[in-house]
């Protein structure tokens, strides 16, 4: 892998220094398909780019990552360059220092790629509209992490607020696995759902979305409530028949029940970060799935 | 200077056909004519009852199961398409395809969660083993040849469902007792009396087995469930052939639970043709006779036949791939837009092209064969075919074949299309090429542009999957110097990791009841009947011309390109 620094730099100084570099190692190909810019403090910043560089297997894409250091030193800008076998894109790391710190969106901006979709991740805290967001703006797909919030409940619960087409949450991610598991599930005739309960550790952001995607759905009441984890650990849905359920005690291997069936066990992994963000690349187009259960918790959700 | 280059990647495209499991109009066989005297006129008149069930009237089943299931909505785009409970029953397990490709893939589906809770495999094989040993076999093809990683929780999901039945084909006992399993898989697994039944085994033992399906009534499940037989190529030698092994399913299976694999259709690449051609609008207009020079359709190999001499001689080159795989490209290739991606649609369409496939008067101008002597294959010497091991002396059998087409409609009138493949040839490459006319007036002087061939649009189907497109472009300098270069769409190797085996995704497609994918009965015999007189001409020619090992084919099959006054692409 090579890497270059940049030192008191500029947009199109990087730029160059791209077109430049790429000559030099025989590849003179634009094959990405995306820019993916993360917004990261330092101490976010080595997971983050590790997750995209994993997910830009999937997605060959540019990553931005736009790290905003102290505000108080004078105006500069650091760039790191970094691209070679681990990667099939691109990975700059811009630095920025001073009143450049607000201004991100200048940088950014000159740095993406042409005429295809551009990406915002804040893998740690986020703006609260990130489509008003000078770098959000210039986005099509905007993903925040209701996890890494300092309060995952108050952040989930107030999704709705800000949303615009086009925003997703990794918590909601999460769920797919099992969104698709109780879909399959349902594949089969089922009679009607009077009630359901969602089991999750204390303050599990994605718990409370799948109980609002389930009433949304089901037109049932769906309840909350706690268990020792990890995790997501049982969705109950009682029918008139008996009881369907999904439990997971150990983070990995699920049971399946329903009424008048034998138990079976099926694989239901955490996944990792990487998963997820390739998950969200996947789709750009506006989740109105998503929009309808994190509308239906603004709704429901008594703080 | 060398070629410039340039590399564009792009998401995973997918022409996702429209998820339906469209109920098949049964394709009464009934009105089987062909052969209408004229010998060297394909299918011409050959009029045959298309399937009634039109696009409109058809009842898409997985749009009930939306419609039924409150969870689904088809604006939830993340939700991935999941199999319904069944047990998938795979005859041949010992086989080389079922370890290094059918058993991976079944792995590979489940630990992308596209499999049900509850999914059982049984294997049915001449063994004397137990469950445990079929999932050692199992576990070891996985670990071998999965392409995705292992993980100890999927693993565990897939062995609580993996049985074996051991027995002949011929022994009643044995397919009474894998009736008895079944029944008590549905009771203990949930799997609702769903079955597909998965013939890896050599086309002989069809009737045996399908009789047997049929005496034990598993081929006709109770309301509300499904039966379905996967069969795998080759579909018959010739056109009778295949319409006896045809008799012999139809007569206890619907066509519509029938499911020809064609691995060649499950690839992205091949499904990226439909996506190229009818998601844009950039090359439309220049795909015909108006543009278009002519098409070459090539699959090389560089290995011989190894160890398949038994079955390989006396069927050859045409028979083994330009009957399925070449032909099933220039269909794709050279089809009408479908209404719809549905099943009923798209083989409609192909039917139709098929049906205007002619061969040239003169077959011995317009076919080339040839068979590998020996010679040097990628630095290795290599021996001819005839030294293969099992191969008779005096065998007749092509490992190389090119044949030239038409296709007279409007569209293609005029443009040849040129099919061929081999064995032991320089290296393995699949391609269509479409080849452009030159322009039709070059206003530089003729030195600058004697080096500029014509454009060509070329869809690579392995290894390397992608797109080039091939074009003249200034040579940097003072003069005006135009030259070829290539630019290329590559799914390269990044994409390899999400990119799903073809097996994935025709397995997946068989268990949920997806059929666009398969290749009809109707295709296969009009296929048969495009390649037949080929075949008997071939068969008063003698021995075919040889050619060493590790080079482009015979020298027959250039002449031929030569009187056209083209040539092969140098691959």
């Amino acid at each position: 892998m090579a890497s270059f620094m940049l030192s008191g730099t500029t947009a199109s100084k990087i730029s160059s220094q791209l077109t430049q570099l790429r000559h030099q190692m025989g590849t003179p190909a634009v094959g990405m398909v995306l820019t993916l810019v993360v917004v990261s403090d330092e101490s976010n910043q080595y997971d983050a780019v590790r997750a995209a560089t994993e997910a830009a297997r999937e997605h060959p894409s540019r990553i931005l990552v736009v790290i905003p250091r102290d505000p108080q030193e004078p105006n500069r800008l650091d760039a790191e360059l970094r691209f070679g076998e681990s990667t099939p894109g691109e990975v700059i790391l811009l630095r920025l220092y001073g009143e450049l710190t607000k201004h991100a969106d200048s940088v950014v901006g000159p740095l993406l790629l042409t005429d295809t979709p551009v990406v915002v991740w804040w893998p740690g805290d986020c703006p609260d509209v990130p489509a008003k967001d000078s770098i959000g703006m210039l986005a099509q797909r905007r993903i925040v992490d209701a996890r890494s919030a300092a309060d995952s409940v108050q952040a989930i619960t107030g999704r709705a607020r800000g949303y615009v087409p086009g925003d997703t949450d990794l918590a909601w991610t999460r769920l797919t696995t099992w969104r698709s598991l109780l879909a399959a599930a349902f594949d089969q005739p089922v009679g009607k759902v009077k009630k359901g309960f969602v089991e999750a550790v204390p303050g599990h952001a994605s718990a409370l979305l799948l109980a609002a995607w389930l009433s949304e759905r089901l037109g049932a009441p769906v309840k909350v409530s706690e268990s020792a984890g990890p995790g997501l650990t049982a969705v109950r849905l009682v029918t008139a028949d008996g009881d369907i359920s999904i439990s997971r005690g150990d983070g990995r291997l699920a049971t399946l029940s329903r009424p008048g069936q034998p138990d079976r066990r099926v694989a239901l992994t955490r996944r990792p970060t990487s998963e997820l963000l390739a998950e969200e690349l996947r789709r750009l187009d506006p989740d109105e799935i998503y929009e309808a259960a994190i509308r239906r918790l603004a709704r429901t959700h008594k703080s | 200077m060398s070629k410039e280059r340039s590399v564009v990647r792009a998401d995973t495209v997918r022409a996702d056909p429209a998820q339906s499991d469209a109920a098949q109009g049964d394709a009464a066989q009934a009105g089987r004519a062909h052969s209408d005297g004229a010998h060297h006129t394909v299918g011409a008149h050959a009029e045959e009852p298309v399937a009634a069930a039109s696009a409109a009237a058809t009842a898409s089943i997985t749009d009930e199961v939306v419609a039924a299931n409150p969870l689904r909505d088809p604006g939830d785009k993340r939700l991935p398409r999941v199999a319904g409970p069944c047990v998938l029953v795979l005859f041949g397990v010992t086989g080389d395809l079922a370890r290094k490709k059918l058993l991976p893939a079944i792995y590979d589906l489940a630990n992308r969660g596209l499999l049900p809770p509850g999914f059982s495999l049984v294997g049915f094989a001449r063994r004397d083993w137990q469950d445990q040993d079929f999932a050692q076999l199992t576990h070891d093809a996985v670990k071998e040849h999965a392409r995705t990683p292992f993980r100890e929780e999927v693993w565990k999901q897939l062995s609580e469902g993996i049985f074996f039945c051991p027995g002949e084909f011929t022994d009643d006992g044995a397919f009474d007792a894998l009736a008895m399993m079944l029944k008590e898989i549905d009771q203990t697994r949930g799997t609702g009396g769903n079955y597909g039944f998965y013939l890896s085994v050599p086309p002989k033992f069809f009737p045996v087995v399908v009789e047997q399906l049929k005496r034990t009534g598993l081929a006709h499940g109770p309301e509300g469930s499904w039966r379905r037989v996967v069969i795998e190529k080759p579909f018959g030698h010739d056109l009778k052939s295949a319409q006896e092994l045809n008799a012999i399913t139809s007569a206890v299976f619907p066509e519509s639970s029938v499911f020809r694999i064609d691995h060649y259709l499950g690839k992205e690449t091949v499904q990226n043709i439909l996506a190229l051609r009818f998601a844009n609008n950039l090359f439309e207009p220049i795909w015909n006779r108006g543009y278009v020079d002519h098409v070459q359709i090539t699959m090389a190999e560089d290995i011989g036949i190894g160890g398949r001499a038994g079955y390989y001689d006396g069927i050859g080159a045409a028979r083994d791939v330009i009957q399925n795989h070449l032909l099933q490209l220039l269909a794709l290739v050279a089809m009408e837009d479908p209404t719809s991606f549905e099943a009923n649609s798209l083989r409609r369409e192909k039917e139709k092209v098929l049906k205007a496939v002619r061969l040239p008067q003169d077959l011995a101008e317009a076919t080339a064969r040839g068979r590998y002597g020996e010679g040097w294959q990628g630095g290795e010497p290599v021996v001819g075919y005839t030294q293969e091991d099992g191969i008779p002396p005096d065998s007749i059998t092509e490992t190389y074949a090119a044949i030239k087409l038409e296709i007279a409609n409007r569209r293609w009138a005029g443009v040849p299309f040129y099919l061929r493949t081999g064995k032991r040839l320089s290296r393995r490459v699949t391609e269509v090429a479409v080849v452009f006319q030159r322009a039709p007036h070059l206003p530089f002087s003729k030195d600058d542009t004697e080096i500029l061939g014509q454009n060509a649009l070329v869809i690579r189907v392995q290894p390397d999957e992608g797109i080039t497109v091939r074009f003249g472009s200034k040579v940097p300098g003072t003069a005006m110097e135009v030259r070829d270069v290539s630019m290329d769409f590559a799914y390269g190797e990044s994409f390899m990791e999400s990119s799903p085996e073809a097996y994935e995704r025709l397995l997946l497609d068989v268990l949920i009841g997806d059929p666009p994918l398969f290749p009809h009965q109707r295709e296969v015999e009009l296929s048969w009947k495009i390649l037949d007189p080929i075949e008997d001409f071939w068969a008063t020619q003698g021995p075919p011309e040889e050619y060493p090992a590790g080079t482009w084919g015979p020298a027959s099959a250039d002449e031929m390109m030569a009187r056209d006054g083209r040539a092969w692409r140098r691959l």
